[in-house]
């Protein structure tokens, strides 16, 4: 706890007329952050704590912004990709597609069911890294390290896929406009059917082990609760909204990439508490698995992308031997490619809940204005008023259960 | 239509002089409006037995340095998750007074939304509860995504717009 820097408030000193020493109704700062282990990220929280209690928050947001709204407007389209790649960064292809689903949509690109299949089995491997993360470090801010070992391997062979399926792990980058980069390999196959298989019986080791436990319990119920309307108000999306009993998904709500082909349930909870979105997402994870079976059990056959000369790289053989090909390819890559004039708004579940794409395009190459909405930038600003009343090791477990990423937040 | 109604009840309400730019894009509804109907629009679409626009997805700001007069605005992006319609409301004002009403009244998540758009075009919510930069540092002196703020360096003499055609 060496980064916790004690200091006494500025603001409200001792009241040294008070009789009974010099601690009576002292408040005391106390800055949780920037670089704290506990806040999983660059947030600076300034608490004005009473005791053990805290009285109020304040917040400072900001360290790692990186300009992509103004990099995005000089930026052609195809590279915007890698700047959604960096903000979820623990569920980046969800991001990746979001932003092709967006382009494809201003384009009016008509996707193949194969594509929109492997894209939906990316998206929820992308949302089982997301919830594996979050609750299993959830779980080890309440002192509970086994767990997280149990399902943190099966994470790790998450990325072997994407590694597969694009050659990178983190920030992947994956997809194309109008489809994938490239199709299932074997081994892509194999590994996801061995996930499929084996996943199960570690997610049911790590339920075993935390969703039961009385001190787990202990921690989390009650603890940095939210009303369903309050959580509305302050436009909360995804699993946080979900633990308030709210049942907003876009996934069901607004189906994007054949989503309304698959059988999958919402869960939600009720009480919106810190054990409320363990439960919904622990839930999310089976529900994932369940759409990634029928994906895999249903992939259709045919193309992996569109047939989309203008936005979709051709094959590197045609390029060397094909002049239409090649001319694509140096227009493509240069960015040369003028967009229609347009105004698109496209969302999807990301691992925190609505990840909105706002496009406003004036025919140029590059966005006129892209907006980001960020479902953790939007939520995160509830956080003072869920955790007034509570103590400081209540406040770290709240923080861990909304899964702020720092990426996201500030772009 | 569900768009339809909303534009006649709006038209009712605020006359047809208060709404225009009526249009929809991709299967989205958006309006446009005078700065002085942003709060009374959005609170009546809030109240509205039918219509329910009780979530406010985003809050976009954006910038035309060609408008004169109407260089700024703010996207209002509501959403009625009960009939599952979104909606646009965009209003404009000119850069030398770019000051909008605020929203946190009706919607606490208006807050940062409305701190994000001053950060970076400078736009001044009249009765914001704390009205400072977000992102940016304190010690900025512009709001870097209006247009005249170029991104990269001008000495840079890779990226001649002329020799690429542009």
């Amino acid at each position: 706890m060496s980064e916790i820097a004690l200091v006494n408030s500025p603001n409200v000193g001792l009241d040294k007329t008070q009789k009974g020493g010099p601690y009576v109704n002292e408040l005391s700062t106390l800055n949780l952050g920037p670089t704290h282990p506990a806040t999983h990220g660059i947030f600076q929280n300034i608490l004005t704590m009473d005791g053990e209690t805290i009285v109020d928050a304040e917040q400072t947001v900001g360290y790692i912004h990186r300009a992509f709204e103004k990099i995005a407007e000089r930026r052609p389209f195809y590279q915007i990709t890698t700047l959604t790649d960096r903000m979820n960064y623990c569920s980046a292809p969800i991001n990746n597609m979001g932003w092709h689903m967006t382009v494809e949509k201003l384009l009016g690109i008509e996707v193949p069911k194969r594509a929109q299949y492997m894209r939906v089995i990316m998206m929820e491997l992308a949302r089982l890294t997301d919830h594996i993360v979050c609750n299993s470090i959830l779980a080890v801010d309440t002192g509970a390290l086994t767990g997280f070992l149990y399902v943190y391997q099966w994470r790790e062979f998450i990325y072997e896929i994407y590694e597969e399926m694009c050659g990178a792990r983190l920030t992947t980058n994956m997809g194309r406009f109008g489809g994938m980069e490239r199709d299932f390999t074997p081994v892509a196959i194999e590994k996801i059917q061995k996930l499929l298989k084996e996943l199960p019986a570690a997610l049911k080791e790590f339920e075993g082990l935390v969703m039961r436990n009385r001190i787990f319990m202990d921690r989390t119920q009650n603890v940095g609760g939210i009303s369903a309307e309050r959580a509305l108000n302050y436009g909360f999306t995804g699993p946080n909204l979900r633990a308030a009993g709210v049942d907003y998904d876009v996934r069901a709500m607004n189906p994007y990439s054949s989503y309304e082909d698959f059988e999958f349930d919402v869960p939600v909870g009720t009480k919106g508490d810190t054990y409320d979105r363990f439960l919904v997402r622990e839930e999310e994870m089976w529900q994932s698995l369940r759409i990634i079976q029928q994906a895999m059990d249903n992939l259709p056959e045919g193309p992996y992308h569109a047939d989309a000369p203008h936005y979709y790289l051709p094959d590197k053989q045609d390029v060397y031997h094909n002049m239409e090909a090649l001319i694509y390819h140096f227009k493509i890559v240069m960015g040369e490619i003028d967009a229609p004039v347009g105004e698109v708004y496209h969302s999807v579940e990301g691992g925190n809940g609505e990840l909105g794409f706002h496009l406003v395009s004036d025919g140029g190459r590059t966005p006129y204005r892209l907006k980001f909405r960020r479902p953790g930038f939007i939520y995160y600003q509830a956080f003072p008023e869920m955790i007034k009343g509570t103590t400081l090791s209540d406040a770290i477990v709240t923080m861990s259960s909304m899964n702020v990423i720092a990426g996201e937040l500030d772009t | 239509m569900m768009n339809e109604k909303i534009i006649e009840a709006l038209q009712a309400q605020f006359g047809e002089e208060g709404v225009y730019g009526v249009g929809e894009s991709h299967g989205i509804l958006q309006v446009t409006t005078a700065v002085e109907n942003i709060v009374p629009m959005i609170h009546f679409l809030y109240a509205h037995p039918v219509f329910k626009f009780q979530f406010l997805t985003d809050l976009a700001g954006i910038h035309f340095p060609d408008a004169k007069g109407q260089e700024l605005g703010v996207i209002y992006h509501l959403h009625s998750l009960e009939n599952n319609v979104r909606l646009w409301i965009k209003a404009y004002a000119p850069i030398e007074a770019p000051t909008f009403p605020t929203i946190t009244g009706l919607f606490a998540t208006a807050n940062w939304m409305e701190r994000e758009a001053f950060d970076f075009y400078g736009i001044i919510f009249e009765g914001h509860p704390n009205l400072t930069r977000i992102l940016n540092m304190d010690e900025m002196d512009y709001h870097p995504m209006r247009k005249e703020y170029p991104l990269e360096d001008a000495t840079r003499h890779d990226k001649i717009d002329e020799l690429f055609g542009r």
